[in-house]
């Protein structure tokens, strides 16, 4: 199965991560999104696998691969934990701005500890206020006596209670022409005025934390910020728009295949009338229709992240990707819900939480309504 | 000072496919084609032991296997878990082998490398064939001792280990030198996860294909006409049941069901399995 064909290192590399998802991961899942807790524990673990690490250059101590790399691993966690899957995507991303974007100095502190997974990096940028509102964000941040004062609060934070490097986007000014500036810096856990607020009852990735934090006249060196004053902006979108869309979509990809591999399973076993319900054609259109959902999802995904990897813009083809991936998942899970009759909404079995984690992906990393937006305005200007 | 570690692995039939294996009437052997192979699970146990010597007292780790082209991705795998070279056993001369001609080819093998091996780890039995031969085999073919069933491998010295062996009501406990064969079992150790770092690592390790124009084997100890073993019969079993619906009170059900018990072999008698009394 899979119509995407990776490299023979790529192939290598997944079956890798199999054989640890399916031995440290799978046996867990249902309860970390029973507990709704985020297994900070397995980090450092996967850490020395060169999961968390996996973009991270080699010499801070990470595996230094590529996009298709880091979706492979997303698509293989979330196979049996979305939950996870998001936590690692939002670490990602904030070891991506660091490395991305920071001076010799931030990388050297920053990154050894997020490759080896015994640090959990975070991104805040959402606000109440809403996250596709991004220039219209309140947080603001003051230079008082040569020192950056931090005001503000996010909120829908993935890792927001767990991560112990934080990124944070803060209105710094204004420009000549009445926009705001927006700059970025690194805060870490435990800085006096900085902390955790409220975390969300998720309906699902549960097993990632969600929830606000908070800044209030959190004090920090210049030396904390991340790029130049005014390139927040720049950070956050060059970090949630290809970044964190893609790690959706991958994420999404993993739910699909969940899916696919759960349908067959229950198709053979499950004796009705004397034989397996996958004779039945009725069930068989049901796991075509998986099939297909899958597929198509991967090309899309996989297809993005060689655009990635190119370094070509991919802004469309990734939002394609994850517009089609997490209404597709949605929709595969409730589809695998139905084939499984009364069986399907039995918490024993993992498809009620494939669609609890699939319709939460949908909001995540801008909703389907926006990536259609971007879509249509790439496909007007031709 | 630094320790030649070898270790002999064998593809497998993933377990997740046994459903689909079957047996050749004709010629007798498992039928593998279009199943996905693994490592033999145990063998992976021997990669640990080996990492773990090398890791205590520097040298190299060697993997060998002889097994059919498609098994260079297994060793590749090993080579990912932290091996350092490889070398794949592959001709079709080598083929229908039985255990004395397998371990003969990887004696060859391990000759062919120029290295004085000091340890040869190897699983214990393969969960295919289940022969548990192999490594006994190697030992005498290499004329040095051999260990089975190991489930406790300490180094005393790099070249001195601490040794327990399985057996049917205990165990056995050995003082070993090397040179020597063990065999381990699953329960020595935990084999650690592939990582992505030794994957990348992994494609620019020295693995080789050698067949019988560069190994040079005696060809009447090679593949099936150098195999002495000829097997009695070999076959998939009939594994339907059939049901019967026995009706009648209560006494009668049991007596019926004991006869028919005792009609199908089974030896009731001068068993007490009363309740009478109670406890």
């Amino acid at each position: 199965m899979q119509m995407y064909k990776f490299t023979e290192d790529q192939e290598m590399l997944r079956k890798a991560v199999r054989e640890f998802v399916e031995a440290e991961i799978a046996p867990h899942a249902q309860e970390w999104d029973e507990e709704d807790r985020c297994p900070v524990e397995l980090f450092p673990k996967m850490g020395e696998l060169g999961i968390t690490g996996i973009f991270v250059p080699e010499q801070y101590g990470g595996a230094g691969l590529g996009y298709t790399e880091r979706a492979i691993v997303l698509e293989e966690i979330s196979r049996y934990s979305g939950g996870l899957g998001i936590a690692m995507m939002t670490h990602h991303m904030g070891a991506y701005v660091i490395n991305t974007f920071g001076t010799a100095e931030q990388k050297q502190k920053y990154l050894p500890e997020l490759a080896a997974g015994t640090k959990i990096g975070g991104l805040s940028v959402t606000e109440p206020a809403g996250g596709s509102d991004f220039m219209g964000q309140k947080s603001t941040g003051e230079l008082k006596d040569g020192k950056w004062v931090l005001n503000g609060r996010k909120c829908f934070i993935t890792n927001s209670h767990v991560a112990s490097t934080d990124v944070w986007t803060v209105r710094t000014g204004t420009d000549d022409k009445g926009r705001p500036v927006l700059s970025t810096f690194i805060i870490e856990k435990g800085t006096p005025g900085h902390g955790p607020g409220r975390k969300e009852n998720k309906l699902g990735l549960r097993g990632s934390v969600t929830g606000d934090i908070i800044c209030s006249d959190v004090t920090l060196e210049p030396s904390q910020m991340l790029g130049k004053e005014g390139a927040g902006s720049k950070i956050a979108m060059g970090a949630i728009g290809e970044l964190g869309r893609s790690g959706m979509a991958a994420i999404c990809v993993g739910i699909l295949r969940g899916c696919v591999e759960e349908s067959v399973k229950f198709a053979n076993e499950r004796i009705v009338y004397g034989k397996p319900i996958s004779k039945l054609q009725a069930i068989q259109l049901m796991i075509a229709d998986n099939r297909v959902d899958y597929e198509a999802a991967n090309l899309l995904l996989y297809s993005a992240m060689r655009l990635k990897d190119a370094a070509q813009p991919c802004t469309t083809e990734v939002s394609i990707a994850k517009y089609f991936a997490s209404e597709a998942a949605a929709r595969a899970a409730k589809r695998t819900m139905d084939l499984m009759g009364g069986y399907g909404v039995i918490n024993e079995y993992p498809v009620g939480r494939f669609l609890r984690d699939a319709l939460t992906s949908i909001p995540s990393g801008a909703t389907s309504v926006i990536q259609q937006l971007i879509i249509a305005g790439d496909t007007l200007r031709g | 000072m630094a320790l030649n570690i070898a270790v002999c692995i064998k593809p497998v039939p993933d377990p997740k496919n046994y459903d689909k294996v079957t047996i050749d009437p004709v010629s007798k052997t498992v039928v593998r084609a279009g199943i996905p192979t693994i490592i033999n699970p145990v063998d992976k146990n021997a990669i640990e032991a080996a990492l773990r010597l090398k890791e205590q007292f520097g040298g190299k780790v060697v993997i060998i296997s002889m097994a059919p082209p498609d098994a260079a991705d297994k060793l590749r795998e090993a080579l990912a878990m932290g091996a350092d070279e490889a070398y794949l056993l592959s001709d079709r001369a080598f083929a229908g082998a039985d255990t004395w001609a397998t371990s003969y080819t990887l004696a060859v093998g391990l000759q062919k490398t120029g290295l004085d091996f000091d340890i040869v780890f190897c699983g214990a039995e393969s969960a295919d064939g289940a022969t548990a031969q192999v490594s006994s085999q190697l030992g005498e073919w290499l004329r040095v001792p051999h260990l089975w069933n190991v489930f406790a491998f300490e180094a005393l010295e790099e070249k001195k280990y601490h040794v327990k062996t399985k057996i049917e009501n205990g165990y056995m406990e050995w003082e070993a030198a090397a040179p020597l064969v063990v065999a381990v079992s699953r329960e020595i150790n935990k084999p650690r996860y592939t990582s992505i770092m030794g994957v990348m690592k992994a494609k620019n390790k020295k693995l080789e294909s050698w067949g019988v124009a560069e190994l040079n084997p005696k060809r009447d100890k090679i593949g099936l006409l150098g195999s002495p073993t000829q097997p009695g019969d070999i076959f998939t079993p009939d594994l339907k049941r059939k049901s019967e619906k026995i009706s009648g009170d209560p006494e009668e059900i049991v007596k019926t069901i004991l006869e028919k018990l005792r009609a199908g072999g089974l030896a009731l008698e001068g068993s007490n399995y009363t309740c009478e009394g109670g406890l």
